[in-house]
């Protein structure tokens, strides 16, 4: 038996073990503080990973992917401070609203192919950020700040810090898990065969045009749900969500985690917000620090965070492949 | 609604359009030949605009600073092709962008260690004033500075590029680098002499402008966005396009900031107009840039074939 064959499973034990175990270790440790950081990393892995399905799985780089959380943080933001508290109302409008919005900007955006893509989602994302910054009755750029929460069923109150954390987690674990299981499914493959090469996927009968549009506003709705929770932990939201450099750093959690891998979207978003929680202690210049770091990760870690131990485990085959080739120039 | 007064948005539009094409060129070259996304280009600009700044306070003289900003941040944009960039051209898309991203977050954070979050820069006394340019038409002294380098860059840039023996090795290099190479040109070597160029570029836009935006951290990011959709548009490595990109993004965002504002004020109740006006005046060009992608995938002037 592989080696992974037995890691990979332990592993994903322990992490679960460990995520479900956190409010407690941080309460004994006498560390409460840290819980809202570790919500925080939760609510944008749910956002990286519904990025990584639309990169690594989709093969679309959108540079405008801040926009559906956006979406998804303004409808939760404006519900509540007109008085809709009921998380399942949240929800059904955040998805619908986020489909109507994802589907038409990747219908016109599905157009176009390669940097053009990257560009015309940036452009509409630049136009969703400047449409909040100009909606002057829910706080224009100053953004807006809501006192509620969002009701769940049997009275769970999200403004109690543990709870939040369990009801995040548990979105990210559906997230995962139907992740998993669309990476395997026959629409999953077909994707991946657009991914892979659209004309021959074409070729064989895929609608590619359907199947790219689908994946977009599936993984749009995902990320607005991302949007929906962070209104829900920091009570506020800003045009700010929706800026390119959001977009930017969703897009950097996703390479530095692992393009097209499942955990890719999880393991990036830890990694970004806690180098920078470390560095922020220490340092007012932690964005230099954090730079040179992610410098370092595209210098010498081609395939991310994710692909690590791969290319570790890959490491004495190489060294052989080096010998053997030192050897053949002499 | 006066002629004088469409005349003097017209000067603006062709201000701003000037001043982007002078970030726009250095790009469009970047992005059409090395096939490269530059995230930090508007790091650059940044750069320029301190290195400005402080020299002109060091020196007592606007010139000097921006001459030696110009010299000092050519010298920097070679630098870092030269070490890092480099490396990037043959990586792929997400690669570039997550290095010239990280790029931006050093630039950033080391302009704020070296230099602080801000420096003040003010116009030359001489230029600081308004002039007649028409009866009845005062106009920024300063504005018509802006105007007339970034006409006489422009030219410059052309006859550059359109007429000597570099230029016809740059157009070679956009159009199909492999041949270029193949041809026994030295690709890599002249990017370097590009890309120095292109940070001139960015010095100058940034120096200019400074007295009329802010000198501070981050004032690169909002404008390298504007700059990408003028290349978008123009035609990913056109020179040609980048200028036309550019003057027609600058006239089309000055007009949505005035004309439009006036024409929904006119058309709409006030409540409604005030709160659509901005958003509209914003989105213009993005909505511009849209609408080509989709009329014309591959900008006004294509380059490659």
């Amino acid at each position: 038996m592989r080696p992974q064959r037995i890691v990979a499973p332990v592993a994903l034990v322990l992490v679960v073990v460990l995520a479900l175990a956190l409010p407690w270790g941080l309460q004994l440790a006498g560390a409460d503080f840290y819980l809202s950081v570790a919500s925080r990393i939760v609510v944008y892995a749910i956002a990286a990973t519904s990025l990584n399905l639309l990169i690594g799985y989709g093969g679309m780089i959108s540079l405008g992917h801040a926009a559906f959380f956006g979406v998804g943080a303004y409808s939760t933001a404006i519900l509540l401070s007109e008085g809709v508290q009921s998380a399942g109302l949240h929800l059904l409008v955040v998805v619908v609203v986020t489909a109507l919005v994802a589907g038409a900007i990747g219908a016109i955006s599905l157009r176009t192919r390669g940097v053009y893509f990257i560009m015309i989602t940036l452009a509409f994302a630049q136009m969703l950020f400047y449409l909040a910054n100009s909606i002057k009755g829910y706080g224009g750029d100053e953004g807006l700040t809501v006192r509620t929460r969002s009701l769940l069923p049997f009275d769970l109150n999200l403004q109690h810090a543990p709870t939040f954390y369990f009801v995040a987690l548990t979105v990210l674990a559906l997230e995962l898990v139907f992740l998993q299981r669309f990476v395997h499914s026959r629409f999953g493959r077909a994707v991946q065969a657009v991914r892979d090469d659209e004309v021959r996927a074409e070729a064989l009968g895929l609608p590619t045009y359907a199947c790219k549009l689908v994946v977009f506003v599936v993984a749009g709705i995902l990320c607005a749900i991302a949007g929906g929770l962070s209104v829900n932990l920091q009570g506020y939201v800003s045009p700010n969500v929706l800026h390119w450099t959001q977009s930017g750093t969703l897009m950097v959690m996703v390479i530095l985690g692992g393009v097209g891998r499942v955990w890719g979207g999880v393991l990036g978003a830890a990694a970004l917000l806690l180098l920078q929680e470390v560095l922020a202690a220490r340092t007012p210049y932690w964005e230099f620090w954090t730079g040179w770091a992610l410098l370092a990760v595209v210098l010498f870690a081609r395939h991310g965070l994710a692909g690590v131990p791969g290319s570790l485990a890959g490491m004495p085959a190489l060294l052989a492949q080096w010998k053997k080739r030192l050897g053949a120039q002499r | 609604m006066s002629g004088l007064f469409l005349i003097e948005q017209a000067l603006n539009g062709l201000q701003l359009g000037l001043m982007l094409f002078l970030l726009a060129a250095g790009l469009t070259l970047v992005f059409g030949v090395m096939d490269m996304i530059n995230l930090a280009h508007g790091s650059l600009y940044m750069v320029g605009a301190f290195l400005a700044a402080w020299l002109a306070a060091a020196s007592g003289s606007f010139l000097v600073g921006v001459l030696g900003a110009v010299v000092l941040t050519a010298l920097f944009g070679m630098l870092l092709e030269a070490s890092l960039l480099r490396t990037l051209y043959a990586r792929d898309h997400l690669s570039q962008v997550l290095a010239t991203f990280a790029l931006i977050l050093i630039l950033n954070d080391g302009v704020k260690m070296i230099f602080g979050t801000d420096l003040p820069l003010s116009t030359p006394a001489a230029l600081s004033g308004p002039v007649e340019i028409l009866p009845g038409l005062m106009y920024s002294a300063w504005r018509l500075v802006l105007i007339g380098v970034g006409l006489a860059v422009a030219l410059l840039l052309y006859l550059l590029v359109q007429k000597t023996r570099v230029g016809a090795l740059v157009r070679a290099g956009a159009s199909n680098r492999e041949m270029t190479t193949a041809m026994g040109v030295d690709v890599g070597q002249l990017f370097t002499l590009v890309f120095g160029l292109g940070a001139a570029l960015c010095a100058i836009a940034g120096s200019l402008l400074a007295p009329l935006l802010a000198v501070q951290v981050g004032m690169g990011e909002n404008i390298l966005i504007l700059a990408f959709v003028v290349v978008v548009i123009g035609g990913i490595g056109s020179i040609r396009g980048a200028l036309v990109g550019a003057l027609l993004v600058g006239v089309v965002d000055t007009l949505g900031r005035t004309l439009l504002q006036q024409l929904l004020r006119d058309l709409l109740p006030l409540q409604w107009a005030s709160a659509a006006g901005p958003a509209l005046a914003s989105i213009s060009v993005y909505i511009l840039m849209a609408v080509m992608l989709v009329l014309r995938p591959r900008g006004l002037f294509p380059v490659h074939a």
